[in-house]
């Protein structure tokens, strides 16, 4: 028993456990605090998210979609862990999303492109926008949390003003994707039929998970991966070492951009979502990425799960009762769940103290 | 022409007690990336306030708003500095998860609220109309703010308690070297606190001020679209001084006031350019100003780092 808890990797695992039952003890008792009669029971559904559904095939049909906006939010949650790992905290990721959605749905809607190109310009998007803070930060030494957070509205207010010449006329929302250009839409690969012939589930899936063995791989197995990471740790001495630190760092935010560009076109390219050309507030997605990564550890193979989770439950905030609460109630769940990740260093510290505590006294003994 | 400036002053007004709140923090050591949702709850405070106030004079309410707003701000900022102050926490992450919280709690709240009192209304909006006219004292068409003038007050203070004051200058020895500070006798944990709790009650203020600006109805779902980390670029434009920063906070607040006002202006509104662009301004003019401030920074050389007693 000992011995498991010392493994790294188990402690990282408590600990993200012990922040999820934390947050949602706090969730709960903000639902009780609103009202006490109907509290368990939608802190109850928020877990359940699909489950609620009584039929299996609806239930399918539901995690089908839950799983679609899952695959983006894995895309940004290892966005932020990837350029995280390397000392950079790309809060820019949400802006690098929302160039690649509109990168995407221009390219889709407008000049009516193939799926793989507007994939591909999507990532080209992100990852220029990425470039930017990058470049910032490696040349003039702009802090990258503050130029993200200024090209998060910069793209919004730029994909806002570029998607309206592709909107419907009566509504603010761009025109349907499947209906113009059924060309722009990702292949199924047949994974629709698994989930009650919901075509939001697509190629997205398979691409998710290579994209996360990919990171996970440059990360700890390659030359590239130990360069960046070198730098993170102490930029001079990567530089005395001969590590090229400016091209490290625009590298390393433009890759980080290109993954939350690819996640917004997995999403967008599904039909499921259309852009709303006066949305005033920027998609949470790139956010909420980053409570992903801190709570799978800051391990690409980790933000499958804890992406998967975190969507679950925003998912599952639609089933609360409307009553009394309101669905922002999983947003709450999710930023306790960010703050109490800030704990984790001291969490992992204290489960060390303890155990060496114990080993000491069987010493004595 | 009046109107642009009325706005440049009272958006210069909410960037300068933001940003001086972001100052004081990082002089103590600590950054406060959090500011943006201490605006949300700092103005979440001063809003229940407005509204539960019935019949009251104009002093009575100015007064009490201020200072439920600047209390929430200081209670909010306690989260920052628990986390940041004696857990070691990593300080980009707590306040991400701050601006994130808040307005997804007050969200939670003021729509709780609202249906509580009324089962069909689901809206996020607190509305405060009669309270928003105590606020404003009509000068011949301009609408001075009492805002402006706490703004200008609260630029004196902080140059006072910076610079010709004990307390400021142990707090900015936290800030630079915070063994040294401790090797004489100051409690670097005391100095941080009061560098954190002073920022929020400033964020606080700085919140209640934004949702006063333009408007009589606040939907807090929308945040305050970014105006707390415009409010950090300029405190870093400003060099991390206050007299600097009440000269950037102006020039901001030019920009930002342009959106509101450009379609007054016969050349600007010639120029036929699509109204999101007076929206990016502040945000373009942001980023260029970083990009030619930033390579001499003034910060303070321990902020950010957690204080640790063993270190050298």
């Amino acid at each position: 028993m000992k011995k498991i808890l010392k493994n790294e990797g188990v402690q990282a695992f408590v600990a993200s456990i012990i922040c999820i039952l934390l947050g949602l003890l706090i969730g709960y008792i903000v639902l009780l605090f609103i009202n006490p009669s109907g509290a368990g029971e939608s802190i109850v559904n928020v877990i359940k998210n699909f489950f609620t559904w009584s039929r299996p095939q609806s239930q399918m049909k539901q995690l089908g979609n839950t799983l679609a906006k899952t695959m983006p939010l894995i895309l940004c949650s290892l966005s932020i862990l990837f350029s995280y790992k390397v000392g950079l905290f790309n809060i820019g990721c949400a802006g690098q999303y929302v160039a690649g959605a509109c990168a995407s749905l221009y390219a889709g809607l407008a000049w009516g492109w193939g799926w793989l190109p507007c994939m591909i310009f999507a990532i080209v998007a992100g990852a220029l926008l990425g470039g930017i803070t990058g470049l910032l930060k490696a040349y003039c030494n702009v802090n990258e949390v503050i130029s993200g957070i200024m090209l998060n509205w910069i793209a919004l207010y730029t994909s806002n003003t570029l998607l309206t010449n592709v909107k419907e006329t009566a509504s603010p929302y761009t025109l349907y994707l499947d209906k113009t250009n059924p060309g722009a839409i990702l292949p199924t690969l047949g994974l629709d039929k698994l989930f009650n012939n919901n075509s939001n589930v697509t190629i997205a899936v398979p691409l998710t998970i290579v994209a996360a063995v990919v990171i996970w791989i440059i990360l700890s197995k390659t030359k590239l991966g130990y360069e960046l990471k070198a730098t993170g740790n102490n930029r001079n001495a990567a530089k005395y070492a001969g590590m090229t630190q400016n091209r490290n760092i625009i590298m390393t935010i433009a890759i980080s951009g290109a993954l939350a560009g690819l996640g917004a076109s997995l999403l967008y390219q599904t039909g499921y979502m259309r852009w709303e050309c006066t949305q005033s507030s920027v998609p949470a997605m790139g956010f909420n990425g980053i409570a992903a990564a801190f709570l799978g550890g800051l391990h690409p193979l980790g933000a499958i799960f804890s992406s998967f989770f975190i969507q679950h439950i925003t998912d599952g905030g639609q089933y609360v009762n409307t009553n009394f609460y309101s669905s922002q109630i999983s947003d709450v769940i999710s930023s306790v769940i960010i703050y109490l990740c800030s704990f984790v260093l001291f969490i992992k510290l204290t489960m060390k103290k303890m155990l060496a505590k114990s080993d000491e006294k069987k010493g004595a003994k | 022409m009046l109107l642009l400036t009325q706005y440049t002053l009272i958006f210069a007004s909410v960037l300068l007690l933001v940003a001086l709140g972001g100052c004081i923090s990082e002089h103590s050591g600590v950054i406060n990336l959090g500011l943006e949702g201490i605006m949300v709850v700092g103005a979440l405070g001063g809003a229940l306030v407005m509204r539960s106030l019935g019949t009251t004079s104009a002093l009575v309410m100015v007064l009490v708003a201020m200072l439920a707003a600047a209390l929430a701000g200081m209670l909010y900022s306690c989260l920052l500095g628990v986390a940041a102050i004696h857990f070691k926490a990593d300080q980009t992450l707590v306040g991400t998860a701050m601006n994130l919280l808040a307005t997804a709690a007050a969200t939670v709240f003021v729509k709780a609220m609202n249906t509580a009192a009324n089962p069909d209304n689901h809206s996020s909006e607190i509305e405060y109309i009669r309270a928003r006219k105590m606020f404003i004292v009509n000068i011949n068409g301009f609408e001075f703010n009492w805002f402006m003038l706490v703004a200008i007050i609260a630029v004196v203070l902080v140059y006072f308690l910076l610079y010709k004051n004990r307390l400021g200058l142990r707090l900015m020895a936290c800030g630079e070297h915070p063994q040294a500070a401790a090797s004489v006798g100051v409690s670097v944990y005391k100095m941080r606190w009061t560098g954190v709790l002073i920022s929020g009650a400033l964020g606080g203020l700085g919140g209640l001020c934004y949702i006063l600006a333009g408007v009589s109805v606040w939907k807090f779902e929308n945040g305050v679209a970014g105006f707390g980390f415009l409010a950090l670029a300029v405190m870093i434009f400003g060099q991390w001084k206050p007299t600097r920063i009440a000269i950037a906070a102006l020039i901001f607040g030019l920009f930002r006031a342009l959106s509101n006002t450009y379609t007054g202006f016969p050349f600007l509104a010639n120029l036929n350019l699509p109204g999101n662009v007076y929206n990016m301004m502040p945000y373009i003019v942001c980023l260029i100003v970083l990009a030619f401030t930033s390579k001499a920074s003034h910060a303070p050389k321990a902020e950010g780092i957690p204080y640790d007693k063993g270190s050298r």
